[in-house]
């Protein structure tokens, strides 16, 4: 009953922050409103028993919403919101397609027959998602292990428009390369 | 707790999320609409483990996958979003329509 | 369940294991500022000082800013204490944890990421320039200690084959794990340092800037913020000891006698080395961070995870 009354609870909050994020007019605020939902949903998860899931969702997205913060900072005109706008386009289309795609998923939940529960929860979600992370679907891991690994490289590829010959010259010939912030190890 | 309820939050979120994504005109704001989205099958995939097939352990696998689309996901869209404001000055989904056919 | 066995919450009921841990927390603070004050001041006054600054805190009036964002910044000065009696939840206190989680040490680095948030709202929230620019610098100098400081902690949970904190300490009643991985504890000590921005990580609250991300705060706030930070070295001070010096174990004494020993010996060492070092500059930090300390923190995994196979800990 009290996992009832909080999972309810903590799921009003993921939406009403979610929501919030497209409302409020600060931009700091609409990223730690966006952190405030994926700290419910981590709640939420956290009573479906998946410890390990619910507090990696946790760590990611509160590192990944502080790094967001420092963009939309940096790329929003209005961040404090202290001066209100609105930048949106096709307001109406784009609550047709939200409030749609809401009502067709809510109504196939509500009225498709769930199977039942198949099989007993095992003692520790955790030792079974790292069983079957280094078994059954290690391919899986791998693929992502090689799609993070690129990823960064393609990230700061294309971030980055400093390249060897910035750093080092024509001839690659610098001995210390020209960097704008000169780091801490000895070169 | 039943399974409609914690998929109902998540068919919520999706349905914000799209709405964000769709709405907003900043390249930053749309993904956070996606985010919104990916928290959306989160939430819902935690259900489907904890009561369909817990013994399962593929909708944890999913929770998993969905956490690294969601890192690749703002990776890549900050990267394209420097690269493109480095190249012209551009922060907004509308100045950004060359590839619209 | 095994729940029952290692759980402080199950054991005494909700209630009173909340707390004692809380206590306990708030006492491992108090305790960390005590050893501190008599590192930089000697003995005298290094118990008056900090309770007559508490109570001038206390009292004092609060400073305002033009404009602040006050939801937030109330939030993340109220932020840091709760986050470090959260992570308190995860270690051991006399054998038991507040909440015992299949997840233990993920859940300690959660809380410690938390903190990113909560420093850079610190310097978001007065709308103040110096306080903004050392909230940067915590971020900058986070993503330098955040990947050694999980290398770290995942290198205790390889070793004993558990995330689980009370686990960690039973594997090791053979060998403490410091003897097979003093990389992984120097780099806990040094991020431990690192998240509380205190001593050679002081940057983001750095003099250069006025006090950085607590320039602006005052009376109670800023008790909290000074608290919280003081909690979260204590508690760090506690779970390297739980992580890589056995826990409570040690001859003749009591497990407890024997964990809050451990736990000064380590506040002392930290404070001893903390204090003896400059503060670093982020910019020059992060580059140590990632150039050295991600690849010995990478190796100390393969050293320990090496030991796993050949049986060491077994």
């Amino acid at each position: 009953m009290l996992t009832d009354v909080a999972v309810v609870t903590l799921g009003v909050l993921a939406v009403a922050a979610g929501a919030a994020v497209f409302v409020v007019d600060s931009m700091a605020r609409a990223t730690f409103a966006l952190l405030a939902s994926f700290l419910a949903a981590a709640g939420m998860l956290l009573a479906l028993d998946l410890v390990y899931v619910a507090v990696v969702t946790a760590l990611m997205m509160t590192i990944e919403m502080v790094v967001m913060a420092v963009f939309m900072i940096m790329f929003m005109m209005n961040p404090a919101g202290l001066m209100p706008m609105t930048m949106v386009h096709n307001v109406r289309g784009s609550v047709v397609v939200g409030a749609g795609v809401f009502a067709v998923l809510t109504t196939g939940i509500w009225t498709i027959d769930w199977p039942e529960r198949d099989g007993r929860r095992p003692a520790d979600a955790t030792r079974q998602l790292g069983e079957t992370i280094m078994g059954g679907h290690m391919l899986v891991m791998l693929v992502v292990g090689i799609a993070l690994f690129a990823t960064i490289i393609s990230g700061t590829v294309l971030a980055t428009h400093r390249g060897r010959y910035d750093r080092f010259g024509p001839e690659l010939d610098g001995e210390r390369p020209d960097d704008p912030v000169p780091g801490g190890l000895p070169r | 707790m039943t399974l409609e309820i914690v998929l109902t939050v998540a068919a919520a979120l999706i349905g914000v999320g799209l709405f964000g994504a769709l709405s907003q005109q900043s390249i930053v704001m749309v993904m956070m609409g996606l985010e919104l989205v990916v928290n959306g099958v989160l939430l819902a995939g935690g259900a489907a483990w904890y009561f369909l097939t817990p013994a399962l352990p593929d909708a944890q696998m999913l929770i998993v996958v969905a956490l690294v689309v969601m890192a690749v996901e703002m990776v890549m869209g900050f990267a394209a979003t420097i690269a493109i404001y480095r190249a012209r000055q551009v922060d907004m989904v509308d100045m950004a329509e060359d590839l619209n056919g | 369940m095994t729940d029952s066995v290692t759980s402080s919450a199950a054991a005494w009921g909700v209630l009173p294991a909340v707390v004692v841990v809380a206590l306990v927390a708030v006492a491992l603070g108090a305790l960390f500022v005590v050893v501190d004050r008599v590192a930089v001041t000697g003995v005298r006054g290094a118990l008056g000082a900090p309770v007559v600054e508490a109570g001038r805190l206390l009292v004092q009036q609060r400073r305002v800013t033009p404009a602040p964002d006050r939801l937030l910044w109330r939030l993340a000065s109220a932020a840091v204490l709760v986050l470090a009696m959260l992570s308190m939840a995860v270690v051991p206190v006399a054998g038991r944890t507040l909440w015992s989680t299949t997840a233990d040490l993920v859940w300690f680095n959660a809380m410690e990421a938390l903190m990113w948030a909560a420093v850079w709202l610190l310097g978001w929230g007065p709308n103040a320039v110096h306080s903004l620019v050392g909230g940067y610098r915590f971020l900058a100098q986070g993503l330098a200690y955040e990947l050694p400081l999980m290398f770290a902690l995942i290198t205790a949970g390889l070793g004993a084959g558990t995330l689980r904190t009370t686990g960690v300490v039973a594997a090791q009643r053979e060998l403490w794990f410091v003897v097979t991985m003093p990389a992984a504890f120097v780099v806990f000590l040094a991020s431990a340092a690192a998240f509380a921005f205190w001593g050679p990580f002081s940057a983001p609250a750095g003099d250069d800037i006025a006090g950085g991300v607590v320039s602006e705060l005052s009376g109670v706030e800023r008790l909290l913020v000074e608290a919280g930070r003081a909690v979260f070295l204590g508690v760090s001070a506690a779970m390297a000891v739980a992580l890589f010096l056995g826990g409570g174990a040690g001859p003749w004494l009591p497990d407890w006698s024997w964990q809050l020993l451990k736990t000064v010996l380590v506040m002392l060492v930290l404070v001893a080395a903390g204090r003896r070092v400059p503060t670093l500059r982020p910019d020059r930090y992060v580059e140590v961070g990632w150039m050295v300390l991600v690849p010995v923190t990478l190796v100390q995994a393969l050293v320990v995870a090496l030991l796993v196979l050949s049986g060491w800990y077994a």
